[in-house]
């Protein structure tokens, strides 16, 4: 039954194949985002098509190479998991209807052949999916490491005073992360005077008010001051209305203040030289 | 007579989606930018007790119209264990969970309009509206 099957495609392949990709462009209409050149189009089913015979025909890891590849590329272009679902359908739909327009697939052996056809799509369905999913995670977990990355950095910009500048949510894991940098840095860098930068902190809530205490109270107790800077006057109006009390913070509209405040702590001050 | 949109809040991202949401439908209503932190800060503030007590549950964010006046409504609801003690919580720096005890006084003071329906063992059912002026 697989080689039936496996012959007709074959020789009806060009049939086939205008036939499917003519389905698949109206089902491409419903989605007007997604901009698939012909040729694109063109290649990509002669691709498929290859990859639906060569699970009949081939060894099993032959194909499952192929599949791996053209999973891949797919997730590459971006093209939507429910059209490629829909394509395999769409493709085994094609291949039956044609097979029973041959006389093929008759009333006795329609059965045999839904069962066939079955086992035949369900496989290839699963295996996108399950390429699909693992690709994606593996993108995931790629840019959880690269967020993890520029999480929270402490720069040392004098001697005795460093910034974290923080950007973007805070959350749990990001906090705790905060809070070990912090102290690692202080400790590294000799810093007298940490400089909190919350510029790129988009909401101030109570859970991060609270999270940016407690590391400003581990700073203290390693020995060095916290600062907090960067503060925008909406966050300042947000802060006072939510009734966080940060009386035992220094803090500053910008960084810039912030630094010189620290100089000031540290007896030091930035000069204007007369030029020689 | 309102538009409305929601997210459910399952894990601590979905807290930054809700207050996306937010964020976006204020934008859209004129609110300002004061305003704006106000009421992604109030989201956030719901969203986290969503996530922190009850598990999971939904935010819902509505545009109201109301004697020609704009306005946003919040809505946090979940079927959490509920609020024991309503008066309580709304007590300037009780907390159960460490924290600041800021958070519902905080989103009360935020709001215009405030309102709190618990049943304990049942869920908690939060509503908050900002006007537009």
């Amino acid at each position: 039954m697989n080689k039936q099957m496996a012959t007709y495609i074959q020789e009806n392949m060009t049939e086939i194949t205008v036939k499917w990709q003519q389905q698949m462009k109206n089902e491409q209409g419903e989605r007007s985002y997604q901009v698939i050149s012909d040729e694109m189009m063109n290649q990509t089913s002669q691709e498929f098509a290859g990859l639906m015979m060569s699970s009949l025909l081939e060894s099993n890891e032959a194909y499952e190479s192929r599949l791996q590849d053209f999973a891949e590329k797919v997730v590459r272009l971006g093209w939507s998991i429910t059209y490629v679902t829909k394509a395999i359908d769409c493709f085994a739909e094609i291949v039956y209807e044609g097979m029973k327009e041959q006389g093929i697939i008759q009333q006795e052996n329609m059965d045999a052949f839904i069962h066939e056809f079955a086992n035949w799509a369900t496989p290839i369905r699963n295996s996108t999916l399950d390429t699909y999913s693992k690709t994606w995670e593996r993108t995931v977990s790629l840019q959880k490491i690269a967020l993890q990355e520029l999480s929270a950095s402490l720069i040392p910009v004098f001697d005795k005073v460093s910034v974290m500048p923080l950007v973007g949510t805070i959350d749990t894991e990001r906090a705790k992360l905060i809070i070990e940098n912090l102290l690692d840095g202080v400790v590294r860098h000799r810093a007298e005077v940490v400089l909190l930068d919350i510029t790129g902190v988009p909401v101030v809530d109570t859970m991060v008010a609270h999270h940016i205490i407690q590391a400003a109270d581990a700073v203290r107790l390693v020995g060095a001051k916290c600062m907090l800077v960067g503060i925008r006057p909406e966050i300042a109006q947000t802060i006072v209305t939510l009734g966080i009390n940060l009386n035992d913070f220094t803090t500053t509209s910008t960084l810039q203040r912030g630094v010189e405040q620290a100089l000031a702590w540290t007896n030091r001050k930035i000069v204007e030289v007369e030029e020689i | 007579m309102s538009d409305q949109s929601s997210v459910e809040i399952l894990t601590e991202w979905d807290i930054v989606a809700a207050r996306q949401l937010g964020r976006n439908v204020a934008k859209e209503l004129g609110f300002g930018t004061v305003d704006q932190a106000r009421i992604t800060t109030a989201i956030s503030e719901l969203a986290r007790n969503i996530y922190l007590y009850a598990g999971q549950g939904r935010i819902e964010i509505q545009q109201l119209t109301e004697n020609g006046m704009k306005g946003i409504l919040i809505i946090a609801a979940d079927s959490g264990p509920g609020i024991p003690d309503v008066r309580k919580v709304m007590e300037d720096g009780f907390t159960t969970s460490g924290g600041l005890g800021a958070g519902l006084p905080g989103v009360k003071r935020l709001m215009d309009d405030f309102r709190i329906e618990t049943i304990q063992g049942e869920g908690t059912d939060i509503r908050a509206t900002k006007w537009l002026r």
